[in-house]
């Protein structure tokens, strides 16, 4: 039995939420290089090169990347060896986000019910999703997920018939529905399989995988090369003012399904692609 | 796309509007507003009730924008656009009363394109996600109305040499047609 004070996970969610919003990942970092060097239009070019700017003036000045500093999005994957001291640990979260998004001067930008919107000035509640894993880690996972691109994301419950092109055919036409919304370059992530909470969870689960690691299913590294390429044919491009570079990668995640389902979620993130890992 | 960026100083008249084309490219410079879903709210409910605008906003540009707070030492934290989008159902009203200037990101409605071909008014794209890039932009911000929306508070901002792209122009020639069909079911929220 290993014991974790829930004082050290405050301590690691305020260092995770103020990475994540004040630096862009090297691994982000690498394909918008990348995409400099293979873009062809001259906008997409231009917005390429502010980003990369962008990115340099937040780092170097304490700016957030962006204003929309996101609902916080929490995994938690807890070692069922563990033993977790000094109280809740859902109050535990909340108030390390709570504290983090005033002491970093990052937007508040939760309402406390969908229809009376009225701000809740602290940017809680967190999103938190827990799972038991056997062992004595916790590994920490933070995104800050802004609304831009979380509202481009859409969820459908295909028919199995219409088998990979059914599922190709959804995503691009997400990505090219969404346009400029979601600030492209986006990162794509794709749940496919298991039911309809599932999928989405999967979803957003695969847009933490650091970008250039391959899917562990040869399957859905295979569909990944696919969905990349298609969704770049778009021509949607930077901010959607066209170009080449629609998507900085596309991460699929999948799941087995009941034998009559074809679930597929997609959840877009944005160029600012705020996801930070941490083990304790 | 033109060479070299124009200068934008508004107030801007009708002829200066119309003059922008689709893919220009621009540097703001002077008093813009910054306003985003709950202060258009606002602004339309005091119309509709018959009551002025807080500000005057005949000539002027409006920036789709919530920012962060600034660090002491700053004017904002982090200032980059939001989806327009959200704010279709209010411009056409505000462009009539002769708003001559919308940033934002992502397409416009049709409605909004109309209102910009009659009364001549154009739209710009300011980089989503460049928060901290435009924000160094921003010399002066200060709550012009509606402080207790708090991000979503109408604010006077001062720019100097804010960079954006003419997305959509009066004449309705948009960069954005070329590569998506629009959809207006979705409300994209950031
Ligand atoms: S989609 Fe992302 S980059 Fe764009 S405004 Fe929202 S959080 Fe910022």
């Amino acid at each position: 039995m290993r014991e974790i004070s829930t004082e050290v996970i405050r301590e690691a969610l305020l260092d995770c939420v103020r990475r994540a919003c004040f630096i862009l990942m090297p691994d982000v970092r690498q394909k918008l290089e990348e995409s400099l060097r293979t873009e062809t239009g001259e906008t997409g070019k231009s917005i390429l090169r502010q980003l990369i700017k962008n990115a340099e003036i937040a780092a170097a000045e304490s700016r957030p990347l962006c204003q929309d500093t996101g609902v916080a999005v929490v995994f938690l994957e807890i070692g069922q060896e563990i033993h977790l001291t000094g109280g809740s640990l859902e109050e535990t979260v909340q108030a390390a986000v709570r504290e983090a998004y005033k002491k970093f001067y990052l937007r508040k930008s939760l309402v406390d019910h969908p229809l009376n919107r009225k701000n809740t000035g602290d940017n809680t509640p967190a999103m938190i999703h827990t799972r038991i894993v056997p062992g004595d880690r916790m590994k920490i996972g933070f995104v800050a997920k802004g609304g831009g691109c979380e509202n481009m994301s859409r969820i459908g419950m295909l028919t199995p018939s219409v088998g990979c092109r059914g599922v190709v055919d959804f995503v691009v036409q997400t990505v090219r529905d969404a346009g400029g919304n979601p600030c492209p370059p986006v990162v794509v992530g794709v749940g496919l399989g298991g039911n309809f909470e599932k999928a989405a969870l999967l979803a957003k689960e695969a847009l933490l995988r650091p970008l250039g690691r391959p899917a562990e299913l040869p399957a859905d590294r295979e569909l990944e090369r696919t969905l990349l390429k298609e969704v770049n044919d778009t021509g949607v491009g930077p901010m959607g003012l066209g170009g080449r570079t629609t998507a900085l990668a596309v991460h699929v995640k999948s799941f087995p399904c009941h034998i009559a389902a074809l679930p597929v979620a997609v959840n877009l993130d944005c160029h600012s692609h705020r996801h930070v890992e941490t083990v304790l | 796309m033109s060479s070299s960026p124009q200068i934008i100083t508004p107030p801007m008249d009708e002829t200066s509007a119309r003059g922008l084309k689709a893919g220009d490219e621009v540097l703001i410079q002077g008093v813009i507003y910054a306003a985003r879903d709950a202060a258009h709210k606002r602004m339309i409910a005091a119309l509709d009730e018959g009551r002025p605008l807080p500000v005057d906003i005949r000539g002027a540009i409006i920036y789709y924008v919530g920012p962060t707070p600034g660090a002491p030492g700053q004017v904002v934290g982090s200032a980059g656009p939001t989806t327009s989008v959200r704010m279709d159902a209010y411009a056409p009203r505000l462009i009539e009363l002769g708003l001559r200037g919308m940033i934002g990101k992502g397409e416009r409605s049709p409605e909004v394109v109309a209102a910009m071909k009659q009364s001549g008014a154009v739209y710009f794209a300011a980089t989503g996600g460049a928060g901290a890039l435009l924000a160094k932009c921003i010399v002066r911000a200060e709550v012009a109305a509606y402080e207790d929306l708090g991000p979503e508070a109408l604010r006077l901002m001062e720019v100097k040499d804010f960079p954006a792209i003419v997305a959509t122009d009066a004449n309705g020639q948009s960069l954005y047609q070329r590569h998506q069909r629009f959809r207006n079911d979705f409300f994209p929220d950031c």
